[in-house]
């Protein structure tokens, strides 16, 4: 009787037909947000994979043909290619030293109390809204132009001869500029880190007899530890694909000296026709990506875990 | 192990003046508490002693020496913070080792240093556990720890306790007191809880805007408080305070005080009040007697069960609200009416400016003072 009673609403539930059109619906309303996915990244990228294994220039459309893996062997012993992936290293590891390095340091100082703080944290902050063309324009034009520049006036006040950076130093310049861009990013990060610090933290760092370096280094640093990952990841990101400022100042030269991977792919595609070839190199890009971001993120996690 | 001694010290932010002329010579292995309302300064006062913050005017000094300008972690003070302020990323141990590393001693030192302190502290389990992995009694724990082993001529507490729950107050405010008498240190203790600073201060200095209204023994304030600030801030719950008027004095120095429907004679010593002049009358609750031949009528508006004691809150015919306290078994419900007597050798009684008149009556541990 009691089993009976028991089992009984369970039998007359219609659990399985409830269940597969609840099933049904909830597909429905998430085939939108599938769809957006499917056509903004699934599909460029399976049309990347199948460009990359086929013939394809746009100089001749008319010879076509499957490739095999002649494009990836083409790119991969190209010494352009090697060049550009260094130049990539480098223009990455340049500029997170200077902006984690330098916007650590200037967060400090913003986070005194000192007269027009508040403009000055505003002036620090405000390259970060200038667009990266425009940027680069800026710098290539106003300041480091060899003969009206700014900065070549300055020299030529004090009786230097002017360098022209963008073709004696092409891959340092970059850096600089795309450093002047990145900068108020890690500022603006770490100052807002760093306005969390507890204050009795540091006065007990002063009673322990921590002088200024001392804290800086056993209770500052530590504490923008996370804040500092976060900076490295999400610059890195970016710093991987910098194209504008290259594209506006040095067009990757001299010769490839300023070419970074995504320059390189570029170029490949549209001033070499290449397609190809280019989606070749557009598939080893996604490769470096994910490998830097597989390592970034296990820092992170790691970072974040205590 | 060290006197602190306070000369006139002062402290001005910008135009204002926060301490106003603080003096006060603490003795070797003196357990003093400074108490008063938020805002009193007693926290920078205590940041001044530890050289958190500067000293506008005055002397401060340490052992006899002026230490006005020297370097807090030079001081030979070890403070402990209210937020503990524990290095977050740093393990027990080398929250503790911090001080004595940035002092150049010897490893072997400071590890058989820290050692005995955890020891002391029941530490040792969780030494190398991080902050934040210990609970709030542990923390409070590794911050007195932190500040002992330094070896440090005096403590500084801000408030230590404020961030416990009850029941673990009551148990650290237990082991701080017992952890002093061991130590033997001269401490210096901020808090604003009343309890605290008469449980474990030998003497209390009770501030107020800056200045001190009084330094005693707990019970020097409790049983002879200088003035209505004193009287209103020590005991919970606060002392009652009606206005009055003294109508006469007898030869034999009683004082006829009227307070509203209240009529009492006050013992007082001579030179006392004069007759015709208005002040206050302050009774502690547990010196009212519920009296059924009581002369004081009044109705009863709530009472507070606390089990031990009831405090009864009653509106007396004149409309004054005073509280009671009588014992745990007491019946007397809300509004029902009710008949007090006040035990009138333990009436205070202030004159117009607030200072309290001088009292016949005394505690009797209080005789030898």
């Amino acid at each position: 009787m009691d089993k009976a009673a028991i089992r009984a609403p369970l039998t007359a539930s219609p659990a399985g037909g409830g269940a597969r059109s609840r099933g049904l619906q909830g597909f429905l309303l998430q085939s939108p947000a599938i769809m957006l996915l499917l056509v903004w990244s699934v599909v460029p990228l399976l049309m990347t994979l199948w460009y990359s294994l086929r013939n394809y220039n746009l100089v001749d459309p008319t010879r076509q043909g499957f490739a095999g893996i002649s494009n990836y062997w083409y790119l991969l012993t190209d010494p352009d290619f090697l060049t550009s992936l260094e130049n990539t290293a480098i223009l990455v590891g340049g500029v997170l030293a200077i902006s984690v390095g330098l916007g650590t340091l200037l967060a400090v100082l913003y986070n005194e109390e000192f007269a027009g703080r508040g403009i000055a944290r505003i002036l620090v902050i405000s390259p970060f809204f200038i667009m990266p063309t425009v940027a680069a324009l800026l710098w290539k034009n106003l300041m480091l132009h060899p003969i009206y520049g700014v900065y070549s006036a300055m020299m030529r006040a004090v009786g230097l001869t002017p360098i022209d950076w963008l073709s004696r130093y092409p891959l340092a310049t970059l850096v600089m500029i795309v450093a002047w861009e990145w900068l108020p990013f890690a500022v603006l990060i770490l100052l807002t880190a760093i306005q969390s610090l507890d204050t009795e933290q540091k006065e007990a760092a002063r009673m322990d007899g921590a002088g200024m370096v001392a804290q800086f280094i056993n209770i500052t640093l530590p504490h923008l530890s996370r804040a500092i990952t976060v900076v490295i990841m999400i610059e890195t990101i970016f710093l991987l694909t910098v194209f504008a400022e290259i594209s506006v100042t040095t067009a990757g030269g001299p010769g490839v000296a300023s070419t970074n991977l995504a320059f390189l792919i570029y170029s490949r595609a549209l001033l070499q026709f290449d397609v190809g070839g280019a989606s070749a190199g557009g598939v080893v890009a996604i490769v470096v990506a994910n490998i830097v971001a597989a390592f970034l993120l296990r820092a992170v996690a790691r970072n974040l875990e205590t | 192990m060290a006197t602190v001694e306070l000369r006139n010290l002062r402290k001005t932010y910008l135009h204002e003046e926060i301490i106003k002329g603080i003096s006060l010579a603490i003795t070797d292995r003196e357990f003093v508490v400074f108490v008063g309302p938020s805002g009193c300064g007693k926290s920078t006062l205590l940041r001044m002693i530890a050289g958190l913050e500067d000293i506008s005017a005055g002397d401060l000094l340490i052992d006899g020496q002026r230490v006005n300008d020297t370097d807090p972690a030079r001081r030979g003070v070890a403070m402990v913070f209210q937020s503990y302020a524990l290095y977050p990323h740093m393990n027990v141990y080398r929250n503790m080792e911090f001080s004595l590393r940035l002092a150049g001693m010897p490893e072997a030192e400071r590890r058989r240093r820290i050692g005995d302190v955890a020891r002391i502290l029941q530490l040792d389990p969780y030494l190398d556990h991080r902050p934040g992995q210990l609970s709030g009694g542990q923390r409070q724990r590794v911050a007195i720890g932190r500040a002992i082993v330094r070896n440090p001529r005096v403590f500084l507490f801000d408030e230590p306790l404020s961030n416990l729950d009850a029941a673990l107050r009551g148990q650290m405010r237990v082991e701080l007191a017992s952890l002093h008498r061991r130590l033997g240190a001269t401490t210096i203790y901020v808090t604003h809880d009343q309890v605290e600073a008469m449980t474990m201060a030998d003497r209390i200095v009770v501030l107020n805007r800056g200045v001190v209204e009084q330094i005693g023994t707990p019970l020097e304030l409790y049983h002879r408080p200088r003035n209505l600030f004193v009287a209103r801030f020590m005991g919970s719950p606060a002392m009652n305070l009606l206005p009055a008027r003294i109508h006469a004095l007898t030869p034999d120095g009683m004082a006829q005080v009227q307070a509203g429907a209240v009529s009492v004679s006050i013992p007082t010593r001579h030179g006392g009040p004069e007759a015709g002049t208005a002040g206050t009358l302050g009774i502690r609750p547990e010196h009212i007697l519920i009296d059924p031949q009581g002369a004081i009528t009044g109705m009863v508006t709530i009472s507070e069960r606390l089990g031990a004691i009831t405090l009864l809150h009653v509106r007396l015919t004149d409309g004054q609200m005073i509280v009671v306290q009588t014992g745990g078994d007491n019946t007397d419900r809300a509004d029902t009416p009710i008949r007090l007597t006040l035990g009138e050798e333990h009436c205070h009684l202030f004159d117009a400016d607030g200072m309290a008149l001088a009292r016949e009556a005394d505690h009797p541990l209080l005789s030898d003072l």
